[in-house]
């Protein structure tokens, strides 16, 4: 399998402080990996990094492309390298609240089929064409995770679960190479988050792309993931399988405390 | 999309009627010239708060300036219309003061864009006063005086025509994939930004339509009114339509064309009462923001597609 | 020495404005609102004060006391008909009707008391001294060194008093000042008497510097004090004072060069660069947005 995102010696320093320091990491074609660590770790700084929020401080992160061979993302803003083929979820969901579920989906496929400005002035026949078809592709994906029946309902009203699920099909939407989830998991009873954990897997299966997880939750870690990085102080600990992870001395001593 | 074609044919009957309706009523003397003053302003008002709300409610960017934008439409008509007192001329010099405003919206907005909240209102309102403190410089513009004896190229029909145009711009621009992303910008811009959409460009996008729909307005007041003065662009120019905007219900067109209407009426009937106009006026607005602070029509919006949809249902329901 | 005597003309006027950025900064820090009619609390300050010297023949300071003292009481009343029943509202709704609430004091004013200017009485004999070719008033120490004061004054209150700490504790967080026992409403209440105090004696001392007053004329000044606050860092009280004291600076140098027609537009160009470079004030922190 070909290496689709390379990380060499990505660094990030706040202040006097080496929130991730050095970090070598890839991912592969269609992969399921897992990035986990304790709290502060740096998970979300290595998520933020890669997908631009943040600006690293040293190292480089690139992309395999179809047409143009390995791309470096450092320095490209966000929404370039949304367009590219990352998209990511968030901690604290962050959907558009005040919008319906399916304007949640459109919204992430606006990128992908731009409209000129006077295009949308004019309402000419093409753009109902073009709007009538992604409302029907939005809808399929919606049904894809059976909340087709939500779709008119403002994102906001819905209960927890559906609202962490909604913003997975909005990332979906973009057409993405590699989905990030920042812990999915979180807030979860046990039974959605075994429903969900058969989603990471579906979407994986289905949609044939790579997934980077950030998730506390050791069972549905142990359960989906392909390989593992643990991330602690800023820094690599280790990497492999959930076998091998789970015997890593070093991690059981710094993270796992022998208690998996 | 035969069904688009039935609503969009709906909304067009509606405007024609309401064209027939006003000259009717004028035949018949419903309305008089002191009436049809007040509807012609009432026309230019909402084509100015409408490309406010844009900015305010739909890409929630909080602009205090959009009377520097009128400004430079009025004075583009003005100079053009003295120059070729004609309709052509009328033309000209609003297509010549929107694209004026759009370069100007486009190099204040461009910077400033990137502030936040309270802080991009008073830069903004910054940059609508020193548009207003160079119109009082400039010789061309005849300094602090103005401009008077434009000839009167405007009238209630055109301004009726010029609101129902650049309201189906402004509406159809926001139900199109841009006006999502615009919606998106407002609602999280950082999930935004990770989604694909370049923020700034669609912020941006909002900033320069609104202030070049603003010069369009600013221009039918020119060539209706007669008379410009930098004065008449002021800080409490961008306030009034600002209060339009807020009373009619922050993200709702049909609010604000309610609130235009309404505060022009208000207008209207206050005029009788001299002194005490100004002190009445301002004593409704804080009630009626205390009593209705979602504005009139909070984020609701008339839609024919959705009373079609409701009588539909009805029928349905009692067959 | 012509620049020395602008700085005397500059600090001056910039110490007035100081003084109204102070309550817009303060009203700012603790319920985020513009309170536009707080350029209004002033002129009410300059009226009253008129009114107690000329019916009641009061001293010039006596009347700077008691227009404090009105104006503290208008602010609070302003501030528990118009904007406490809109505490929940957004925010925009609120500033609405900050600006109902400005043009109701204004044109009331016009109306009842007409909207031509009138004379201040010299409660003060006004004095030149002269050093060399500099020239110095002694209103325009009096304004200088009362701001001062009243600026020191207002910072004790803040760092030392139960209320201050109040006041500190709202502005971070009202819910958690809430959950300590601090009474928010109260709270609320003395930021707007203490901010329209300060107002008032502003208004007091620049009626006695330009010798007028009218209904109007807290419009331009109290939009310039905000941008002053904003210039600063608002909701930061030194910020406030700062930002004051630079557009008073910055309107004397550009008059002083001859571009008085330009002197707001330089204002406003300012605070645009300011913003630009740094978009939360001089003395503000950026903060992000965590993610």
């Amino acid at each position: 399998m070909a290496v689709l995102l390379d990380v060499k010696d990505l660094t990030k320093n706040f202040g006097g402080l080496a929130a991730v320091s050095d970090v070598n990491m890839h991912l592969d074609d269609n992969e399921l990996v897992a990035l986990i660590g304790p709290n502060g770790a740096g998970k979300t700084t290595l998520f933020n990094l890669i997908t631009g929020q943040t600006v690293p401080s040293a190292g480089s992160i690139s992309l395999r492309t179809n047409n143009e061979g390995m791309q470096v993302l450092n320095g490209k803003k966000p929404y370039k390298i949304a367009d590219m083929g990352l998209a990511r979820t968030f901690q604290n969901i962050r959907l558009f609240k005040g919008l319906s579920v399916l304007d949640n989906v459109l919204i992430s496929m606006t990128s992908k089929n731009k409209e000129g400005f006077i295009s949308s002035l004019f309402r000419l026949p093409s753009f109902y064409k073009v709007e009538d078809r992604l409302r029907k592709e939005a809808l399929d994906l919606l049904a894809i995770f059976h909340m087709e029946d939500m779709a008119e309902t403002i994102a906001s009203n819905m209960p927890y679960g559906a609202q962490r699920r909604l913003e997975i099909i909005r990332a979906l939407a973009t057409k993405p190479k590699i989905l990030f989830l920042d812990e999915p998991a979180a807030g979860m009873n046990p039974e959605e988050t075994a429903a969900l954990t058969a989603t990471i897997r579906q979407i994986q299966q289905e949609f044939g792309i790579t997934v980077l997880l950030i998730e506390h939750d050791m069972s549905l870690v142990m359960n989906v993931a392909e390989r593992i990085y643990v991330l602690q102080y800023g820094k690599l600990l280790a990497e492999g399988t959930p076998q091998e992870i789970q015997a890593n001395q070093a991690v059981v001593d710094a993270y796992l405390g022998g208690g998996v | 999309m035969k069904k688009n074609l039935k609503y969009n044919a709906i909304w067009l009957g509606i405007a024609v009627l309401g064209w027939v309706l006003i000259n009717v009523f004028e035949g018949v003397g419903i309305i008089d010239q002191f009436a049809e003053n007040t509807l012609v302003l009432i026309g230019i008002n909402i084509i100015l708060a409408t490309g406010l709300n844009l900015i305010i409610g739909f890409s929630g960017q909080f602009s205090l300036g959009h009377a520097g934008f009128m400004a430079l439409g009025a004075y583009a008509a003005a100079l053009v219309t003295q120059a070729i007192p004609t309709e052509g001329g009328f033309v000209l010099g609003t297509v010549i003061g929107m694209l004026l405003a759009g370069v100007v919206a486009l190099i204040i907005g461009i910077p400033t864009l990137r502030l936040k909240g309270d802080y991009l209102a008073i830069a903004t309102m910054g940059a609508a006063e020193i548009i207003r403190i160079i119109l009082v410089n400039l010789k061309i513009t005849n300094g602090p005086a103005g401009l008077y004896g434009l000839p009167q190229l405007a009238n209630w029909s055109l301004v009726y025509i010029l609101v129902v145009v650049t309201t189906i711009f402004t509406v159809n621009f926001i139900h199109s994939r841009n006006g999502r992303a615009i919606l998106s910008v407002r609602e999280d811009e950082i999930a935004a930004e990770s989604m694909g959409i370049n923020t700034t460009k669609f912020k941006v996008a909002a900033f320069v339509f609104g202030g070049m729909t603003a010069a369009i307005g600013g221009a039918l007041h020119a060539n209706y009114i007669q008379t410009i003065a930098p004065n008449d662009f002021g800080i409490m120019e961008s306030i009034n339509i600002l209060i339009i905007v807020v009373m009619g219900g922050i993200g709702s067109m049909t609010g604000t064309f309610a609130a235009a209407a309404l505060l022009g009426i208000l207008d209207m009937i206050l005029q009788g009462f001299g002194a005490l106009r100004m002190v009445l006026y301002s004593l409704a607005l804080i009630l009626i923001m205390i009593f209705r602070p979602k504005g009139l029509l909070g984020t609701w919006e008339f839609s024919v597609k959705r009373l079609f949809n409701r009588n539909k249902k009805k029928a349905k329901e009692g067959a | 020495m012509q620049i020395l005597q602008q700085l005397i003309n500059g600090l001056s006027l910039g110490s007035i404005y100081a003084l109204l950025a102070l309550g817009y900064t303060m009203v700012y820090g603790i319920i985020k609102l513009i309170n536009f009619a707080h350029g209004d609390v002033y002129m009410l300050g300059a009226f009253w004060g008129y009114y107690m010297i000329n019916t009641f023949h009061v001293g010039f300071w006596t009347a700077l006391i008691l227009s404090m003292i009105f104006c503290a009481i208008i602010g609070v009343i302003v501030e528990f008909l118009a904007y406490r029943p809109l505490r929940d509202s957004p925010r925009i709704v609120v500033l609405i009707t900050a600006i109902g609430v400005s043009f109701l004091l204004e044109n009331g004013m016009s109306y009842l008391f007409s909207s031509s200017p009138r004379d201040f009485p010299q409660a003060m004999v006004m004095h030149r001294y002269h050093l060399g070719s500099l020239s110095i008033s002694n209103v325009q120490v009096l304004i200088l060194v009362t701001s001062i004061v009243l600026m020191i004054l207002l910072q004790l209150i803040i760092k030392r008093t139960r209320m201050g700490k109040a006041m500190r504790a709202v502005s971070v967080d009202p819910e958690a000042a809430q959950l300590i026992g601090i009474n928010v409403d109260h709270t609320i209440s003395f930021t707007f008497a203490l901010g329209s105090a300060l107002a008032g004696a502003a208004g007091v001392m620049i009626g006695l510097y330009y010798n007028s007053i009218d209904p109007l004329m807290g419009m331009t000044p109290g939009i310039k004090a905000f941008v002053a606050a904003v210039l600063g860092g608002i909701g930061l009280i030194p910020g406030a004072a700062l930002g004051g004291f630079v557009i008073g600076l910055v309107e004397t140098a550009v008059q002083a060069m001859g571009f008085s027609a330009f002197r707001d537009a330089a204002v406003y160009a300012i605070l645009i660069v300011i913003l630009i470079i740094r978009p939360a004030g001089i003395l503000g922190k950026t903060t992000r947005e965590k993610v």
